[in-house]
C-alpha cells in the first residue's frame, strides 16, 4: 500500500493521545444527547446547535473579560450555564407539550429548532470566524512518556473521565438520577408514585444540554468557531450514541473512543480519507451489533 | 372502503388542466420563474420518492438524499469522464441509485424504526464522506461544475420541458405503484407489521423493494437536478438535505399522495422568495415548521383532506 507513510512509534503515541482527547469532547456532547434520548426519548437534532451556541458564548465571555486566563475560565463556567438556560426555556416552552408525539415528529421538531438556532446564531454573532485562545498555562506541550503532547489535550483527557464519573454518580447514586432512570422506563408509574415527572424530565434535558454547551466551550480554543460546526458535530454525536446503545452513558464513551481513535489513526494512514474511517467503523459496529455495543435503555 | 378506482375523473381533469398550463408557461414567464418551477418539479419528485417509503411505507428513511446525490453524481461522472452518449448516463443514474438503495436497504430492513433510520444515516454518511474527500474522482467538496449536456437540454426551456415530462411520467408511475397491490401491502405493513407477517407477507422483502423503488425515483430526481443545474456538489447527499426532504413530506402531509409535491413547492418558494428579502429564511422556515407540528401534524394537504372527508363520506353513504 503506497499511501502508508512511515509511521514511527512516537507519531503513533501522539496521535493516540490526540485522538483520545478528541474523543473526550465527543463523549461530553454525546453523553448529553444520550441522557436526553434515554430519559426523554427525544432524538435531539438541536443538540449540535446547543454545542455551537456553547462555543460562541464561550467566545463572547472570553472576549468580554479581555481574552485572558480569567476570561477563559469564566467562559468555561458561564457558557454551558447559558446554554442550560436556553434549554430550560426550550423544554418548558416547547417540548413539554410534545412528549406524547411519535419520534419522527419530535425529530423533525428539533430539526426546526436547529434551523432557528442556526439563524439566531448568525444574527447574534455574524458569519465570521471566531477564535478563543487558551490561557498561557495550556500553551505549549508537555512530555508524556517522552512524547510531546499539547497541554490543552492533556487537560481534556483529565476533564473527560471526570465528567464520566460525575455523570455516573449522578445517575446511579443520587435521587434525581434514580428517579429519572425510573421515569425513562415507566413514566406513568413514576408519576403515580407522586413524583412530578415533568420536572424530572426538564432536569434531565437541561443537564444534557449543559453537557452540549460544555463540549462547545471546551472545544473553543482548539478550533475556529464558525456557523456550520453544529452540522458535523451533530451527525458524529448521533452515530456515537447509536453505536454505544441509545441512552447508555458508558456506551457513549465507547462510541466516542471508537470515533475519535479511528479518525486520528485515519489521519496517519490515509489523510485524504481520514473522515471516512469513523463512518466505516460505525457501519461495521451497526451491522455487527445493530442495537449498539452496550445495552440500550429503550 | 378504500377508493379502488385508478383514475378519479373530477381531479383527473384538474390535473390535465394544470399540466396544460405548465406546458404553455415557458414563453410567457420570465426565465427566473421557469427555473424556479423546474426546481420545484425536481424537488417534488424527490419528496414524492421519499414519501413512498416514509409516509406510505412507514420506514424511517432518514438519509434519502444519498440516492438523489448518487443519481446526480453518476450522470455527472458519466458525462464528464466518459464519451458515452448522454442518455446512457440518464438511464444509469437511477439504476445506480437503485443499486445503492438495494445495498443500503438490505442492511437497514433487518432493523426497526429508529435503528433503521440510524443505520441508514451511518451508511449514507459513509457514502457522503467518500464523495466529499475523493478529489480525484468526484471533485471532493468542490463538486463538478459545467457538465456538458446534449444541445436540446442546454437551453433553460429545453431542460424545463424535459424535467416536466420526466416528472409527470414518474408521478404517474408512482401513482400506479401507490394504487397497486404492492402499494397496499406497503401501507398495511406501515400500519401493522406484525399482523402482516402473520398473514404471510414477507415484510422485509416488501420493505426492501419499497426502498429500491424509492431510491430509483430519487436517482431520477438527481439526474433531473443535473439537467437543470449542470453541476453537482456533496451537499446533495448531506444529511441536512435528507431531513429537509422529510420536512417537505410533513409539510404537505405524509398520508396523502400529492402532499409532498405541495410541501416541496412551499419550501422551494419560501427559500427563493423569502430569500430575496432576508438571508434569515431558515428562521422563518423553522418557525413555520414548529407551528405546523403544533397545530397541523397531518400536514397542509392532510388537513384539507380531513376537512373535506365528512362530505365525501356522506355522499358515499347516500349512494
Amino acid at each position: 500500500m503506497d499511501f502508508l507513510p512511515d509511521i514511527g512509534l512516537a507519531t503513533l503515541g501522539t496521535q493516540l493521545l490526540v485522538g483520545l482527547s478528541r474523543a473526550m469532547i465527543l463523549f461530553i456532547v454525546a453523553a448529553g444527547m444520550s441522557l436526553i434520548l434515554g430519559v426523554l426519548r427525544i432524538p435531539n437534532v438541536a443538540h449540535g446547535s446547543l454545542y455551537m451556541i456553547g462555543a460562541f458564548l464561550a467566545f463572547t465571555v472570553w472576549a468580554l473579560f479581555g481574552g485572558g486566563s480569567t476570561g477563559f475560565w469564566l467562559a468555561l463556567i458561564l457558557a454551558p450555564l447559558g446554554v442550560a438556560l436556553v434549554s430550560l426555556i426550550m423544554e418548558r416552552g416547547l417540548f413539554c407539550h410534545l412528549y406524547e408525539r411519535e419520534h419522527l415528529m419530535l425529530l423533525l421538531f428539533t430539526f426546526a429548532l436547529m434551523l432557528v438556532f442556526a439563524d439566531l446564531v448568525k444574527l447574534t454573532w455574524g458569519a465570521e470566524y471566531r477564535s478563543v485562545s487558551a490561557p498561557p498555562i495550556f500553551i505549549g506541550s508537555l512530555p508524556v512518556f517522552g512524547l510531546p503532547i499539547p497541554r490543552y489535550n492533556l487537560f481534556l483527557l483529565i476533564i473527560g473521565p471526570l465528567i464520566a464519573i460525575g455523570l455516573w454518580l449522578l445517575m446511579s447514586k443520587t435521587k434525581i438520577g434514580k428517579i429519572s432512570r425510573a421515569a425513562a422506563v415507566d413514566r406513568e408509574m413514576v408519576g403515580a408514585l407522586g413524583i412530578n415527572v415533568s420536572w424530572v424530565f426538564a432536569a434531565a434535558f437541561v443537564i444534557g444540554c449543559y453537557l452540549a454547551g460544555l463540549g462547545g466551550a471546551l472545544i473553543a480554543p482548539t478550533v475556529s468557531i464558525v456557523l456550520g460546526m453544529d452540522h458535523t458535530m451533530l451527525i458524529e454525536v448521533f452515530l456515537i450514541v447509536v453505536i454505544g446503545g441509545l441512552g447508555n452513558m458508558w456506551g457513549a464513551l465507547c462510541g466516542a473512543l471508537i470515533f475519535g481513535l479511528t479518525h486520528s489513526f485515519g489521519v496517519l494512514l490515509w489523510p485524504q480519507f481520514a473522515i471516512v474511517f469513523p463512518y466505516a467503523a460505525v457501519v461495521i459496529v451497526l451491522i455487527w451489533r445493530p442495537t449498539g455495543l452496550l445495552k440500550s435503555v429503550w | 372502503m378504500p377508493d379502488k378506482r385508478i383514475i378519479n375523473l373530477e381531479s383527473f381533469w384538474w390535473q390535465i388542466a394544470i399540466l396544460v398550463i405548465l406546458l404553455i408557461l415557458p414563453p410567457i414567464l420570465p426565465r427566473f420563474y421557469i427555473y424556479i418551477l423546474a426546481l420545484i418539479f425536481v424537488t417534488a419528485l424527490l419528496a414524492m420518492s421519499l414519501n413512498l417509503v416514509l409516509g406510505h411505507g412507514g420506514m424511517f428513511q432518514f438519509h434519502h438524499a444519498v440516492f438523489y446525490g448518487v443519481g446526480a453524481y453518476t450522470v455527472a461522472l458519466m458525462l464528464t469522464k466518459t464519451s458515452l452518449p448522454a442518455w446512457i448516463g440518464f438511464i444509469a443514474g437511477p439504476i445506480v441509485a437503485a443499486g445503492f438503495g438495494l445495498l443500503i436497504g438490505w442492511f437497514c430492513v433487518r432493523l426497526s424504526r429508529l435503528y433503521f433510520g440510524m443505520l441508514q444515516i451511518a451508511l449514507g454518511s459513509l457514502v457522503w464522506a467518500v464523495v466529499f474527500r475523493w478529489y480525484d474522482f468526484t471533485g471532493g467538496d468542490d463538486g463538478i461544475h459545467g457538465i456538458p449536456m446534449p444541445s436540446i437540454l442546454s437551453s433553460l426551456n429545453g431542460s424545463y420541458y424535459f424535467v416536466l415530462i420526466i416528472t409527470v411520467i414518474c408521478l404517474i408511475a408512482m401513482y400506479l405503484i401507490f394504487k397497486s397491490p404492492f402499494g397496499g401491502t406497503l401501507r398495511a405493513i406501515r400500519d401493522n407489521p406484525g399482523r402482516c407477517a402473520a398473514v404471510g407477507v414477507n415484510v422485509r422483502r416488501h420493505q426492501l423493494t419499497g426502498i429500491v423503488i424509492a431510491s430509483f425515483f430519487g436517482g431520477v430526481a438527481g439526474v433531473l437536478f443535473v439537467v437543470l443545474e449542470h453541476s453537482v456538489f456533496p451537499d446533495l447527499m448531506f444529511w441536512v438535505l435528507s431531513l429537509e426532504i422529510c420536512i417537505m413530506c410533513l409539510f404537505g402531509g405524509w398520508f396523502t399522495f400529492m402532499g409532498p409535491v405541495l410541501g416541496a413547492a412551499m419550501i422551494v418558494a419560501l427559500r427563493t422568495f423569502v430569500g430575496i428579502y432576508t438571508e434569515y429564511w431558515t428562521l422563518i422556515l423553522g418557525v413555520t415548521l414548529m407551528l405546523l407540528i403544533f397545530f397541523l401534524p397531518q400536514g397542509v394537504m392532510g388537513y384539507f383532506q380531513e376537512k373535506f372527508k365528512p362530505r365525501a363520506k356522506a355522499i358515499v353513504e347516500r349512494a
